[in-house]
């Protein structure tokens, strides 16, 4: 993945604090959590435009690193969802990615990043709905943190 | 301590003769007091260079990476664990490797007997059955071995190693009590704020010299993400944020890998505690896949598999 046109998608000039409106980016693997998020947009629900989508080919194609980039330069608050169990279209993607995703999750918390900035789901083409809840509920988990703080790369 | 010397000159000069192995790895006496530094013997008449005593802290599995020849390397229960992950993760072959496998009591940390010192200079070193005699100008101390031990060496679970071609010395009895773990416990009881003040205060002190990437034998990769330019994964600098991590993803490189011999600690020229970051990779590897690294050849390393029961609860639902 080109790495500029991922923080082209994160970095604006941040708004003034009072108008400011979290910043979510979401990795969605390509067989179903993407789809998913089609079928809500199809099916016009409406969910909060705080969530700009990265599409991937699994989740098991996620590397710490880029949700750490993700938060580093600008992101507030990072998704990363992928096929339910037994379903990846890779078959094991997402139970290998599942074992990463446990540990950095641990490991995050344990140094302080606050609970809520990183979240992982399973989210499969069908589940229209559950997309545009579960983006309903980490842009208020995230909105509630704050702007992030840690792990931002101050300029200069 | 002399004795285990002599047994190991006696086998690598048997090993070199009878043509088994190309080069022996293991400890030679210092420049300075405390101090044994690596030691490549090839020829038999090279092979009384090579000693052992409390200062052969480093892991010499480091040395073993793509290797071509065939090796004899000196390893103590850590060591020996390093090398079967090596071995796991075809860095070298076990038939290439001859382990001359050394129980361990644990390693001296020199930085805490000079910290004692208060600045007195250390001359000579003799050490005698569980003390030590320092002597130097104005100096003449006895000290306990045991008060001075590495930290990872402390909490060791694994002295005597897992597999070896030939034990020197008797077994000695495992730390059975020691609750390994009790610093990243405590340190996990602090509220978040706490633990992320002290996380950046402690790699606000990296000044990204890699000593301990480098000391480290899984840190074996062609080209390191630090080091990649083309994604530039992060920058070079020692700004908190590029630190942090660095420090965090180093960490999880080594997941279901670090075997705490810990060298990256040792190496680390600022004093930083990385034993705090790796810990709790090892304690989270074992709680969630109930794996240990570096005991057995056979089961799979825990990030290269998965089971389907593996535990999701961290996951929205
Ligand atoms: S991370 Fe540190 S303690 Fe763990 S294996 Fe590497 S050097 Fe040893
Ligand atoms: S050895 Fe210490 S100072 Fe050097 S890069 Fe590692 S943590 Fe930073």
């Amino acid at each position: 993945m080109e790495l500029n046109i991922m923080e082209n998608q994160i970095q604006q000039p941040r708004e003034k604090v009072d108008e400011w409106e979290p910043k979510i980016i979401a990795f969605l693997c390509n067989w179903c959590s993407y789809a998913g998020a089609d079928l809500a947009g199809v099916s016009r629900l409406q969910y909060p435009p705080n969530t700009r989508i990265i599409r991937v080919p699994c989740s098991g194609r996620i590397s710490p690193l880029l949700i750490l980039r993700c938060l580093q330069h600008g992101a507030d608050g990072v998704l990363v969802s992928g096929c339910h169990p037994g379903d990846c279209h890779y078959i094991s993607g997402n139970y290998v990615a599942r074992r990463k995703f446990a540990i950095l999750n641990n490991f995050l918390e344990y140094l302080g990043i606050e609970k809520g900035r990183v979240q992982f789901a399973w989210i499969s083409a069908a589940e229209g709905k559950r997309f545009a809840e579960l983006v309903q509920k980490v842009t208020e988990d995230v909105r509630t943190l704050g702007p992030a703080t840690r792990l931002v790369r101050k300029q200069g | 301590m002399l004795n285990t010397s002599v047994a190991i000159r006696d086998i690598a000069k048997k090993l070199l003769d009878e043509k088994r192995v190309d080069l022996i790895i293991g400890f030679e006496k210092g420049s300075v007091p405390l101090r044994s530094t690596p030691c490549f013997v090839r020829s038999t008449s090279e092979a009384d260079r090579l000693i052992w005593n409390v200062n052969c802290e480093n892991n010499l599995a480091k040395y073993l990476p793509k290797t071509k020849e065939r090796v004899a390397i000196v390893a103590k229960g850590c060591d020996v664990r390093s090398i079967i992950g090596l071995i796991k993760e075809n860095q070298v072959t076990r038939e290439q490797v001859f382990i001359i496998g050394i129980p361990c009591k644990g390693m001296i940390d020199r930085r805490k007997i000079e910290a004692k010192l208060d600045g007195k200079e250390i001359i000579e070193a003799e050490e005698k059955d569980d003390t030590i005699i320092l002597t130097g100008n104005n100096l003449r101390e006895i000290i306990k071995k045991e008060e001075f031990l590495h930290n990872s060496c402390k909490t060791c679970t694994h002295r005597n190693p897992v597999i070896y071609d030939v034990l020197i010395g008797d077994k000695v009895v495992e730390d059975q009590a020691v609750d390994e773990y009790r610093e990243v416990k405590e340190f996990e009881a602090q509220s978040h704020d706490e633990r992320w003040r002290s996380f950046s205060d402690e790699v606000s002190k990296c000044i990204r010299c890699y000593a301990c990437r480098n000391a480290c034998p899984f840190c074996y990769c062609q080209e390191c993400f630090v080091d990649s330019s083309q994604p530039q994964w992060i920058g070079k600098t020692t700004n908190l944020s590029d630190t942090a991590i660095f420090h965090i993803v180093r960490a999880f490189h080594i997941a279901g890998r670090c075997v705490d011999c810990g060298s990256c600690d040792r190496a680390c020229p600022m004093g930083i505690d990385l034993r705090r970051l790796t810990k709790k990779m090892e304690m989270d590897v074992k709680d969630l896949f109930h794996y240990e690294a570096g005991i057995s050849l056979e089961d799979m390393p825990p990030l290269a598999t998965f089971n389907p029961d593996d535990p999701q609860e961290f996951m929205m639902v």
